[in-house]
Parts: structure tokens; sequence; C-alpha cells
């Protein structure tokens, strides 16, 4: 990720005058010295933070919150928790392709970024892959926030029209005959993958599964796999 | 809107890159967009939809150099205006206007868990008869709309098959755009692979699509 680091750093100021032009394009009488708006985007969100804040817009210690929601608890340990309990409770996995929604609300995972969820269930024969060609949408509840490769251009573009070959980059190769059914997010409803059980887990417990369950196998980009020496 | 953010099947975006132990938030702004874009859906001055159109409409070339928050930040600014919540000279001194009320925030910490817990519903129990059913073969409409639509070009034109009725949910194409929800059936359709991309793509793949009654036609 260097080089979109690299990019993103150089391209901040452009997109400042960006902003700046488009604010004025709503004003276009306005008249006033350029050289003072700040091209860095840490300095223009703390400046439209203490804006909405002193016009009582917005509560900080809300933000915060928020924040803290997403960098601590809301993440792919949730999902991988619904795809344990699936492995290992057939009943369970059934109200969960049945509805997504009810089964994984059971764990309380519910609400933004999983108002309507549906899980699609990999098999030997059928291997699904999870994109949003218009935007970004993502499960949020159930995989907290996405990665920046799932929001790329490149992924967004590809994931449709190539799913083969992206996932050859992320080191996956299907066999001909195995299905890839692409889902695009177009709408509220958010995606699960349910990966295969890996072979020879038999004897491990939910919360060993669950352990072995990553973010990339709920997205689609990769299979589930018992690290070796796990082996039971 | 035939925008460059509609990248389905767009070719030469180079390999995925990939970021080993990513963090959530790559700066402590991105945190502070994302919270803030978060606590100001919640006056309900605007809605998903046209959040998305509000990114859609910045210009193509800034579109792809912007970063994905930074695009967070273009969309409250630029929604913040259209819904005058604050004022463009606002926006420039990062002060309110002399003698502008102060508002009290709808969001406390306390009140988020509860917020989050309770979505963003756009399903609406209004009785409105599903044009299509399951198993049903239909065509994607062509149509080049100006404004936001959530029915992708690659799919416009091509044949699939109605996967599901997930029933009656908010339009996004007018939603977007605030005239009017016109809540209407949304599906699961199917295409299949070398019905969108021709003979080079693997016979059994395919690609779902969620769609609504106002993008297809019977076929």
């Amino acid at each position: 990720m260097k080089t979109s680091r690299r990019d993103f750093i150089a391209n901040a100021g452009a997109a400042a005058a960006a902003m700046h032009d488009l604010a004025h394009a709503q004003e276009p009488e306005h008249e006033h010295d350029h050289s003072v708006v700040p091209s860095d985007p840490a300095l223009r969100v703390k400046s439209l933070e203490s804006l909405l804040v002193e016009k009582g817009l917005v509560d900080p210690a809300a933000l915060d919150t928020l924040i803290d929601a997403y960098e601590r608890k809301i993440g792919p340990r949730n999902g991988a928790q619904v795809v344990a309990r699936a492995w290992v409770d057939p009943a369970y996995k059934k109200r969960l392709l049945a509805n997504g929604t009810a089964a994984i609300a059971e764990f309380g995972f519910r609400g933004w970024g999983g108002d309507y969820l549906v899980v699609v269930e990999n098999t030997p024969q059928v291997h699904n892959l999870i994109v949003c060609t218009l935007c970004s949408c993502y499960p949020w509840a159930v995989l907290g926030l996405p990665p920046v490769w799932y929001k790329s251009a490149a992924y967004r573009s590809r994931a449709v029209i190539d799913p083969r070959g992206v996932l050859r980059e992320f080191g996956l190769e299907l066999p001909e005959d195995v299905e890839i059914h692409v889902h695009d997010s177009t709408a509220e409803l958010r995606y699960l993958v349910l990966p295969e059980r890996p072979a020879g887990s038999e004897k491990l417990t939910e919360e060993e599964l669950a352990a072995l369950v990553t973010r990339d196998a709920m997205i689609g980009v990769a299979n589930v796999a018992l690290p070796p020496g796990v082996r039971a | 809107m035939n925008g460059v953010h509609d990248m389905g099947g767009m070719q030469d975006m180079g390999p995925v890159q990939r970021e080993n132990n990513e963090p959530v938030f790559h700066a402590p702004w991105e945190g502070r967009v994302f919270a803030l874009a978060q606590a100001m859906f919640a006056w309900r001055k605007w809605n998903i939809d046209a959040t998305r159109y509000e990114q859609e409409i910045i210009p193509p070339a800034e579109y792809l150099r912007m970063s994905y928050y930074e695009r967070w930040l273009a969309y409250v600014t630029g929604l913040l205006v259209k819904r005058e919540l604050v004022t463009p000279a606002e926006i420039e001194s990062g002060r309110p206007a002399a003698g502008s009320p102060k508002a009290t925030p709808p969001v406390t910490a306390e009140t988020v868990p509860q917020m989050l817990a309770q979505g963003k519903s756009v399903d609406r129990n209004v009785p409105v008869a599903a044009r299509f059913k399951a198993r049903q073969r239909v065509r994607a409409r062509n149509i080049n709309p100006t404004g936001h639509t959530r029915l992708p070009r690659y799919a416009r034109g091509k044949l699939g098959t109605v996967e599901r009725d997930h029933g009656v949910f908010v339009f996004p194409d007018t939603n977007a755009h605030f005239l009017g929800e016109k809540p209407q059936h949304l599906y699961s359709v199917r295409f299949a692979a070398r019905e969108l991309w021709g003979d080079a793509a693997a016979p059994r793949d395919a690609v779902y699509v969620n769609l609504w009654d106002d993008h297809l036609e019977p076929a």
C-alpha cells in the first residue's frame, strides 16, 4: 500500500482545491484569499468538526464512541463466530441460510451495515465472491469496515469481469468446474460468504474453528485452511 | 449517471494491492470524518442514496485520485451545504456565522449503541405488487439516466433470471434526489457471465445483481 499512501499525500492538495471550488460554486459572488485554505485533509476535517461542534450539530464524545466501536468492537471476529456456529450446528446453518439477518441477530450483530444480511454458502461446486462495483457496500455488522483493497478501483472493476484472475492474485486457483457466483452489492442487502469447513477440522471446538476463519474467506477471496500442525 | 464510479467491467486499473495487518483507519482524521458522517446522518436531512450520489458527482479525475475518506469528506461537506445545515462561508472559516442558533446534537455518546443497533431501515411495509417472480426471465432496461441509479452499466440490456424477490424497498434512483421513496420490489437477478462478457467467460460463472422493478422488463 506504499504507492497509494504516497499518491494520497501528493494529491491531498489537489483534492482540497477541488473541495474549495465546489464550495464556491454555491456562492459565486464571494471574494476571499485562496492562500488561507488548508490543503491537508486532516486540517479540513478538524476545521469541519470544530464548526459542527460549535453549531451544536454533533457531540464530539459521540464521535469518539463511534470510532471506538469500529476500531475495537465491530470487526471480522463477529462474522467468524457466525461461520463457526454454522459449521458445528446444522440447525443454525439452516436458519442462517434461510434468513441471515435473523440468524445473525441471535449473536446480537445487527444494525448499520447489517440490516439485511444474506449468507451465501461455498460448496465443492460453487464459490461465492462479494463486491460492490458502484461504491463500497460491505457487511459492517459482521466484518467491520472494509479494507482499502475492497474499495479500490482495481477490485471493484475486475471482480465482476475477471473473478478468476482476481482470486489468482489472492492465491486462490479454482478448478474450471467450480462455478463462481459474484454478488454485486447494489442494494442495502449485505452479503457474507459461508466458507467450506476445512477437511481435518472435525475435532476442533467451535471457538477453535472461529479462530481459523479470516475476513478474506468471508468476502470470498480466500478459503479457510488448517494451519500446519493444527491438523487434527 | 455513466460516471467513473460505475466501475464494474472496466480494465487496466492495475492489480489489487493488499496491506497486511491493515488498521481500521490509516490516520486519525479518517476516523473523525467517518464518525462525523455517521453522526450527521442522525439529523435525517439526507439519506444513504444521497450520500452515494454526492460522491458520484465528484469530477472523474478527482474521484479516482481521492482516497476513500477524502470522498467522504467531500460528500459530507457537499450535503451540509446543499441541505442548508451550514453555509459555504462557515465551511471556509470553520466558525458559525455571527448570530446563528445553536442546535442540540441528536446523538450523544450514550445513544451511539442504540443508533448502531437500530440501523437504517429501507424496507417498506406497503402493498406494492411485484412485477416479476422467481425463475422469470427478465431484461435489465437499457437506461442511461444522468442522475443516480443502482443499475450498473455492465448489466443494462442484458438477459437474466430472477432468483429471489426480497420484498418492497426504497428505490434509490429517486430517493437520492429527494424525489420520494417510490417503494417497489427488489430482486436478486442472476446474469450468466457469458451474457455479460461474451464467450471468453467461464461457461457456468454468474453475477448476481440486486435490481428493482423499475430496472427490469419482461424478456
